[in-house]
């Protein structure tokens, strides 16, 4: 599904500033597979994400997705193949339109958008549908400005949109991290809901390792931009909390809102 | 001194007619930078150089022979290629919105004297050239220029609906998210920035034709006017409205600041003050227009952001 082959990244590259965020990632996600990734702040979690979206140019390596080499892929021609969940709210969606119209935009990811009109009847419709799975009652809201949502619900709106077309790989930013305890556990409830429906394969950052060891059938840490350690199916279920902080404390990449989490 | 008065007042209701034309010249002229300041979120300053191209255009194809309205459909396309010059300039080469806009519209000066052949200005006599509007006749300009606003209202509120449409808005409100949806935002942008400047350049070569003359001086200031027509009629709007207003309300509200705006004006000539001071007083109302909703913010009343 995902193929990552010797992949470098280094920001600002030759100057005091100078960054390597990540350094020699190999990494292939199988169908179905629901990943879960930890790491210290820092430790390149967002930046190897926001290379497989293609956000920006890679200096070494390949990237396939589905068998289709994206390595050079702008990212909104990748977007075909990816659904995206920020780890900011407001970041999803757009706040000046209505969810209506949000959910028609995530509608046509991946396809030409040409002069019809926008929305009609029978969109509304399937609309109302998959909102109604989400019982935040947005299904009676359509046209609401999705501005006027709370985070939470802009967040479920967001993995809504970001699953409603299925994509072949769902990229999850830390996506509960900005929100209250309760909320973050409905979203979550959620995002593994839809994920389970639509048989995901899921890459999933988490800042907490309590959820971290519960979803998912695999788990990888990175550090200092590279994959420390990535077990999946039994040898991810006899995984503790404790046996992560070890990991952690051997790295010296202990933090403190990933102990409590 | 009644009589002074009632003279003066009747002076200043005589003046309203040929305010109302104008302003809803720069009402049209608004349409097009509304759709670069408040849908794209892209302060494009190339307009001040696509209104004059628009007038230099539409009136020199008018001497040459080219009837009235195929001119002024000319200009619309030259004012297109001036926004996608910026779109370009912002996209490809990476260059930052404003800047972009005003190397654009330092190089349309050049261009434009040229278009009037190395003259700063040249005049359109209504005596000798049929044509779409003029100052002449103002009752039947306002009527031509009304037509124009209503079907350019028609062709934005369907083209915002449509899926390009949309996407447009969907970069001017959130890039990241348009990108994640799989929008080529470089090409939203480059749209949008013609578009825009396509609908400003048709409101000079209307301009033009109302006054008769096109010059190369004729768009400076213009986006500060454009924005003074846009503040004015949605702060106007929304106070009556109190809730979101529909597109094509919102589109017209803009048309209708700009008449506003002009009736302001015409106020501020009446009362003699000085002329030269005008700039400076759009400038302050235009600063005050934009600080309100942020004022009312702070007391906790209105929440909506002058762009939103
Ligand atoms: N666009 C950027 N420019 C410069 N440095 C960056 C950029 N993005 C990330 N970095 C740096 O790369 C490293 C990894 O960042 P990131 O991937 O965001 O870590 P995290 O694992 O917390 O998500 C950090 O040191 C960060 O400062
Ligand atoms: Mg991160």
């Amino acid at each position: 599904m995902l193929e990552i082959k010797n992949l470098y990244k280094t920001f600002n590259a030759g100057t005091i500033n100078e960054k390597q965020a990540l350094k020699n990632i190999n990494l292939t996600l199988n169908n179905g597979d629901f990943v879960s990734v930890i790491g210290g702040n820092g430790a390149g979690k967002s930046t190897l994400l926001n290379a497989i979206a293609g956000s920006f140019k890679i200096d070494e390596g390949s990237i396939f997705l589905d068998g289709t080499d994206v390595t050079n892929m702008l990212e909104h021609e990748r977007a075909k193949f990816l659904g995206r969940v920020f780890q900011d709210p407001m970041r999803g969606t757009a706040g000046n339109m209505q969810i209506e119209e949000n959910l028609a935009l995530a509608n046509r990811r991946g396809q030409k958008r040409t002069l019809k009109w926008q929305l009609k009847q029978e969109e509304r419709n399937f609309f109302k549908e998959q909102l109604r799975q989400l019982n935040l009652g947005l299904e009676d809201r359509l046209e609401t400005k999705v501005g006027l949502l709370s985070g939470g619900q802009r967040q479920a709106l967001t993995l809504l949109m970001a699953t409603m077309k299925k994509p072949q790989l769902l990229l999850l930013d830390e996506h509960t991290a900005a929100l209250d305890p309760k909320t973050a556990k409905i979203v979550l409830d959620l995002t593994v809901n839809l994920v389970e429906k639509n048989q995901l394969t899921t890459f999933m950052v988490t800042h907490n390792m309590k959820d971290a060891l519960r979803y998912g059938n695999r788990l990888i840490m990175m550090n200092e931009g590279e994959i420390i350690l990535d077990v999946s199916g039994e040898d991810k279920k006899k995984l503790t909390v404790n046996d992560l902080l070890d990991l952690f404390n051997q790295t010296g990449e202990l933090n403190d809102s990933m102990i409590l989490g | 001194m009644s009589i002074v008065f009632a003279l003066n007042i009747g002076s200043l209701f005589r003046s309203f007619p040929g305010n109302i034309a104008q302003g809803m010249i720069w009402g049209i002229m608004a349409l097009g930078l509304y759709i670069s300041y408040k849908l794209l979120n892209f302060s494009d300053l190339t307009v001040d150089g696509s209104l004059s191209t628009g007038a230099c255009v539409t009136v020199m194809l008018i001497i040459a022979g080219v009837p009235a309205l195929p001119a002024v459909l000319i200009a619309f396309l030259a004012g297109c290629l001036a926004g996608c010059v910026t779109g370009i300039l912002h996209t490809v080469l990476k260059i930052a919105p404003i800047l972009s806009g005003i190397l654009t519209q330092i190089a349309l000066y050049s261009i434009n004297l040229h278009i009037l052949g190395n003259k700063a200005n040249q005049a359109l006599n209504i005596n000798e050239y049929s044509l779409l509007l003029s100052l002449r006749n103002v009752n039947m300009a306002i009527l031509v220029i009304l037509a124009f606003a209503v079907v350019l209202i028609g062709i934005l509120y369907w083209f915002f609906g449509t899926e390009i449409g949309s996407s447009i808005r969907a970069t001017g409100n959130n890039e990241q998210m348009a990108s994640a949806q799989g929008i080529n935002t470089n090409h939203t942008k480059v749209i949008a920035l013609s578009l825009s400047n396509g609908i400003v350049a048709l409101s000079g070569g209307l301009l033009a034709q109302y006054q008769g003359y096109a010059d190369v001086g004729l768009g400076r200031g213009a986006i500060v006017i454009g924005l003074a027509a846009i503040i004015i009629g949605s702060v106007l709007f929304e106070n009556i409205h109190k809730k979101d207003l529909n597109f094509a309300v919102a589109l017209s509200s803009a048309v209708v600041g700009g008449i506003l705006y002009y009736i302001a004006i015409g106020i501020v000539l009446w009362l003699k003050l000085p002329t030269n001071d005008m700039k400076l007083f759009t400038a302050i109302l235009v600063a005050i227009f934009l600080s309100v909703p942020h004022l009312s913010f702070k007391k906790g009343k209105g929440v909506t952001n002058a762009r939103d």
